[in-house]
């Protein structure tokens, strides 16, 4: 007889004692994970439901008294900014130094400026917009989202072409001509639709005449960030990132970059826009005036924008 | 408003291979799950449920980084297909097979252990190997939760985002799902685009479901009504 299909009752005084038929099934059910047959069912039940419920006890009481500190933490102020994902690394500096000079909250969040645009005109949470080009600033504007006084240009944006380390692709020399070379399977932009720097990439394709070529080994990342993300972990051997990426600490060194001449795409001028719905639009305002400062121009051109 | 079928007819081939995959795969571990004895099974069972409660941009980026081209798994398997699981169909499939694993082993195991143990003894009494009991008695009368399994592994697939997501690259025919599509309508402000996909989508999923559940009532068991 198989020994799991039986549950054993064992008396108090150890004997143990097979029963089949009808008995067994309720007795089945209540020894569920100890089918060994070496415990006796009434004493192992009730002592794991004991424990069962001291341990759903405790586990309501921690979820609980967590909840209750997550509340305590949001009642401060805080400024809401998003911003395109080339800004990963340059606003977070920005941000801190910020946040340590005046004792103001800064909260960012990071996406394709096309998505960050569409979130906005359904109604999101933010006090600020820092885009990576001046048409979807504009949008909102049109559209009534964002103050059109506030609009200013803080930033130019640079693309390059960009390889891991471990390539043998020499793509400081060869330029944009290493995306011929059989060895590259998947070139990774960002999503054209949405993002200006996935646009610009399939313009400096086409300036260089290799869009039709190489545009069946696309893959489409759903922000620039993302995009670096696909080639710097090596699943595609070349990508068109923006140069942010390429000096920011985590990528700068683990790979070889080639900067596309300017005049190969639609300039990357990027905007920045204090939102119609914000409730903070004084704390919006002087953030937005911080990054016109010495302190935070100096970030953005150690990250390689180009400030006018 | 022009429709991708495409991105349709793409996910519906994942979903189904997913399913048939599951099938298969998930009887053994189902099978183990509902008869082992073995003290620690309840890790196991912790394993298999883990990617219900994790999200699965948990498995994109083990599947970008963890199974990537600098890792061993990673190499191993570009020397055996000659490309990165990332941006491949093949990728797609095997993330969604680790996804909806629970959502197939669960009703699985559950409708085997439901199955009363006095005929798998009665059919080892006459002679029955384990293996042809399961297949003669056990999956039988366990048709309920066969199908039930199935059919949320199919349906969770065709939603199937995350995933797509981290690990697809967006390519029309390959990795552009019809979740990828809907997203990147509602990005380019193609609003009926991504309301006309959107409701072919709920639609035909509704379709599908009510079909399955429809057979899968007790009144039509294909085994004997419990």
């Amino acid at each position: 007889m198989q020994k799991q299909t039986w549950g054993y009752v064992v008396d108090r005084f150890g004997k143990s004692d097979l029963r089949g038929g009808a008995t067994t099934e309720p007795l089945w059910f209540c020894t569920i994970g100890f089918h060994d047959g070496k415990c006796g069912m009434k004493s192992w039940g009730r002592r794991k439901m004991r424990i069962f419920s001291r341990a759903l006890v405790t586990a309501c009481l921690l979820c609980s008294s967590t909840l209750g500190w997550a509340q305590s933490r949001k009642s401060a102020p805080e400024l809401i900014v998003a911003a395109a994902a080339d800004l990963s690394t340059a606003l977070r500096e920005i941000a801190h130094d910020y946040e340590k000079k005046t004792g103001a909250s800064v909260k960012l969040a990071f996406g394709a400026s096309g998505s960050l645009t569409q979130q906005i005109q359904n109604g999101a949470p933010f006090d600020l917009f820092f885009s990576a080009d001046m048409d979807y600033p504009r949008q909102l504007i049109a559209a009534g989202y964002a103050d059109g006084a506030s609009l200013y240009q803080y930033a130019v944006g640079k693309l390059v072409l960009w390889v891991p380390a471990d390539s043998a692709l020499d793509v400081e020399h060869k330029g944009m001509n290493v995306l011929l070379d059989p060895s590259v399977k998947k070139i990774a932009i960002a999503n054209p639709q949405h993002a200006p720097y996935g646009r610009a990439a399939v313009a400096a394709m086409k300036h260089a005449g290799l869009f039709d070529r190489v545009s069946d080994r696309l893959v489409l990342g759903e922000n620039v960030s993302q995009a670096a993300q696909f080639v710097e972990s090596g699943n595609a051997q070349a990508g068109f990132v923006a140069l942010a990426h390429a000096l920011a600490p985590e990528m700068r060194g683990k790979g070889k970059y080639w900067e596309i001449p300017a005049e190969a795409y639609p300039s990357l001028a990027q905007g920045v826009v204090v939102l119609s719905h914000s409730q903070r639009k004084k704390e919006a305002a002087a953030f937005a005036e911080y990054i016109r400062t010495k302190e935070a121009v100096d970030v953005l051109r150690k990250y390689g924008f180009a400030v006018p | 408003m022009t429709l991708d079928w495409q991105a349709f007819w793409l996910t519906l081939q994942l979903a189904v291979a997913v399913s048939a995959v599951l099938l298969v795969l998930g009887l053994p571990i189902a099978y183990w799950i509902a008869f082992s004895g073995w003290r620690w099974k309840f890790l196991v069972e912790a394993v298999v449920a883990l990617p219900i409660v994790l999200p699965p941009t948990v498995l994109g980026f083990y599947v970008l980084l963890a199974l990537g081209p600098r890792s061993p798994l990673g190499r191993w398997w570009i020397s055996l297909t000659g490309h990165t699981l990332a941006f491949t169909f093949s990728g797609l499939v095997i993330g969604s097979i680790l996804y909806s694993l629970p959502f197939a082993v669960q009703p699985f195991a559950a409708s085997f252990a439901g199955v009363n143990r006095k005929l798998i003894a009665a059919s080892a009494t006459l002679g029955a190997s384990p293996l042809r009991t399961f297949f003669c008695v056990t999956v039988p009368l366990s048709v309920h939760g066969l199908i039930t399994g199935m059919a949320l592994s199919f349906a969770h697939t065709m939603g199937e985002f995350g995933v797509v997501l981290m690990v697809g690259g967006n390519i029309p025919g390959v990795t552009r799902t019809v979740s990828i599509d809907i997203y990147d309508r509602v990005q380019a402000s193609d609003y009926a685009g991504a309301n006309g996909t959107s409701l072919l989508l709920l639609a035909f999923c509704f379709v599908v479901l009510a079909i399955v559940y429809g057979l899968n009532r007790k009144a039509w068991a294909i085994g004997p009504a419990k």
